[in-house]
């Protein structure tokens, strides 16, 4: 286990948040012990996985969570040697492998890497130089999610956001790059390089109107969208099908026409993982169809990286149904990294439209 | 070691802890912000950083700042406003109405918000305001067409959970200069052929002023760098200077601008009560 001195990096990790007193204690490991770090309620904290997780292989795993990609970040940098497994979205892999904050993968130790489909496994974000610096574990969709109570027709475009129609009934997730993606495919714009920015704060601009409130989290979503607040909002695939299945919600989701946003998730080792072999054997469970089935079926998931897993799903599963169609994945457009200084000019944007909002 | 020594040292001894306490919890992370503020970029997970003015001169030239500042500051002008014109009655008839065990009762029920979690009262509200909630379910059948209250989500919405939040300061510092005045003053004044208004406004008002600061600065401060109860309750109308804030911090990761907004926005704060104290205080004293 690595132990680092109290240096600048902890001392700002302190102003940053919790993250430092995570590390501390999770540093108090016991052995046979691996260490998660993830969104709450993302698959890897169930508590029934976790029991057959040690049931088959004797380690008992204990979670820390975060709020955003940046958290995340900042937990790895601030902490090395607490984490084991860690997930993270593709488009940030390849940032915290050039920082040294995770460690390549031996694809060897994970039995079910040649289930993976090929597309997301071998992806250029996830293989640097020949290595894997993460195994793919679930992809989904960004677009919308509708009432089928509320909205008798199923919309099939991502105009139906600006549809008068639902005017004063739509949800919309309080994010910069969301934002002005779902705008870029709104205007038939390329998400990753979108060229006509004008047209984009334009479209989006006209969302005024519509939109009731903005949500920020899964369960905001279902709040609003239980109490009539939301017709139809823009919402994740695998959220949807939790809304659907654990919530019992009459939504049914999205891919419009125009296209989606596109994204896959990996898990990555840690670099200083204490335990790289459980890690590894996590990892390998976490795509194993028995997991994954189950996850699906009484919670609600992303699809699975692995084809076998989502070929378990029964035939009217969206993951199956719906995201199995090659033809709807053709639509879709994956999401690429992006610079701070992107990041910042599309703050900036949103800012901008929120604030024309009220004025 | 003579008296004057030893009283050095044990003021010294006692302060010492809290003075270093305060160093390290306060000073120290606002001074590491207030440097991060001229930076380029944050100097974490090795990234490379250079002095820069440039977040200092986004806020005066780009619009999207200086009009959400202007929201926050009247957001603060408002909440504030309301919290006085509340919490001064509330205070008085605590002060000089009643006493005894009434008090403790009244002080109890003031004091319950303060006990409550933020984020719990903050979304209680959100049930009441709502528009099938518990005073729209009451009142909207007895509206006439096209009538209906349904306030969340609104601007006034935020105004009243921040001002639910806060009257307790209003009422307390208040209170406390009111307790302080001498009753045989009014009294004096009565005797003298004062009305009572006029005892009010020539004694009363006038000695509770430093109550009234205490309260407007402890209330006008956190209210225009609020960032929850705006986004919950507001829902469009949240954006503002602190929700603004809260975003380069936690989704665009531009740590040094979120810093130069908020020490604008401090500085701000301290120039507007530096003007503003003064002339409360030679207006209201006059009477």
């Amino acid at each position: 286990m690595i132990r680092k001195p109290i240096t600048r990096r902890m001392a700002l990790a302190g102003m940053a948040g919790t993250a430092a007193l995570a590390a501390t204690s999770t540093r108090l490991r016991a052995a046979g012990q691996i260490t998660v770090l993830n969104w709450q309620g993302y698959g890897t904290d169930e508590a029934w996985a976790l029991e057959l997780f040690k049931e088959k292989t004797g380690y008992d795993v204990v979670h820390d969570y975060f709020n955003s990609e940046q958290e995340m970040l900042t937990k790895l940098r601030t902490a090395p040697g607490a984490y084991d497994v860690v997930l993270i979205n593709s488009i940030y892999v390849e940032a915290a492998a050039s920082e040294g904050l995770i460690q390549p993968i031996d694809t060897s130790t994970i039995g079910h890497f040649g289930d993976l489909a090929p597309s997301l496994r071998d992806s250029e974000r996830f293989v640097i130089d020949g290595q894997y610096n993460a195994i793919a574990w679930v992809w989904g969709v960004t677009s919308f999610a509708y009432s089928t109570e509320r909205i008798s027709e199923r919309p099939s475009s991502i105009q139906a956001l600006w549809d008068p129609a639902h005017a004063g009934k739509v949800g919309w997730r309080d994010d910069a790059l969301e934002s002005i993606q779902l705008g870029a495919i709104a205007t038939g714009q390329d998400m990753n390089n979108p060229t006509d920015l004008d047209a984009i704060r334009e479209k989006l601009m006209a969302l005024g109107p519509q939109i009731k409130t903005f949500w920020s989290s899964e369960d905001e979503w279902n709040k609003y969208m239980a109490a009539g607040d939301y017709d139809i909002a823009t919402y994740w695939s695998g959220s949807a099908a939790r809304s659907k299945k654990a919530m019992g919600l009459p939504v049914e989701f999205v891919v419009p026409e125009e296209g989606a946003i596109g994204w896959f998730d990996g898990l990555c080792i840690a670099a200083g993982a204490p335990d790289p072999a459980g890690a590894a054997s996590f990892i390998n469970f976490m795509v194993d169809p028995e997991f994954y089935v189950r996850w699906d079926n009484e919670i609600g998931a992303p699809a699975s990286a692995n084809e076998q897993a989502n070929m378990g799903l029964p035939e009217d599963a969206m993951n199956r149904a719906v995201l199995g169609d090659p033809e709807v994945v053709k639509r879709l457009q994956w999401m690429a990294p992006i610079s701070d200084e992107q990041l910042q000019a599309n703050q900036e944007l949103w800012d901008e439209v929120k604030t024309s909002f009220v004025q | 070691m003579d008296a004057t020594g030893r009283r050095r040292w044990a003021i010294a001894g006692l302060t010492g802890p809290a003075y270093l306490w305060l160093a390290l919890t306060v000073f120290l992370p606002l001074s590491a912000m207030f440097y991060f503020s001229f930076l380029t970029a944050a100097p974490i997970g090795g990234r490379e950083s250079a002095f820069t003015l440039e977040h200092y001169i986004d806020f005066f030239t780009k619009s999207v700042y200086w009009f959400n500042a202007r929201r926050s500051l009247e957001l603060g002008v408002h909440v504030t406003l309301i919290c006085i014109l509340i919490g001064y009655p509330a205070a008085l008839v605590l002060a000089k109405q009643i006493s005894g065990r009434w008090r403790e009762a009244l002080f109890l029920l003031i004091i319950l918000p303060f006990w409550s979690n933020a984020l719990v009262r903050t979304f209680s509200w959100t049930m009441v305001l709502r528009g099938d909630g518990l005073i729209g379910r009451m009142i909207n059948p007895l509206l006439p067409a096209g009538w209906e209250f349904d306030l969340l989500f609104t601007y006034p919405a935020i105004v009243i959970g921040l001002v639910h939040a806060y009257l307790p300061y209003a009422i307390l510092t208040i209170y406390i200069s009111l307790q302080a005045i001498d009753d045989s003053f009014i009294e004096a004044a009565r005797s003298l052929g004062a009305s009572r208004l006029k005892a009010f406004r020539r004694i009363t008002l006038p000695l509770s002023i430093p109550g009234v600061l205490a309260g407007i600065f402890l209330i006008f401060v956190p209210v225009i760098g609020s960032f929850m109860e705006p986004r919950i309750l507001g829902g469009k109308n949240a954006i503002m200077l602190g929700p603004i804030i809260e975003n380069q911090f936690v989704t665009a990761f531009n740590w040094p601008l979120g810093s130069a907004l908020s020490f604008i926005m401090l500085g701000i704060v301290l120039l507007v009560l530096a003007i503003a104290s003064p002339v409360l205080r030679r207006h209201l004293s006059v009477g």
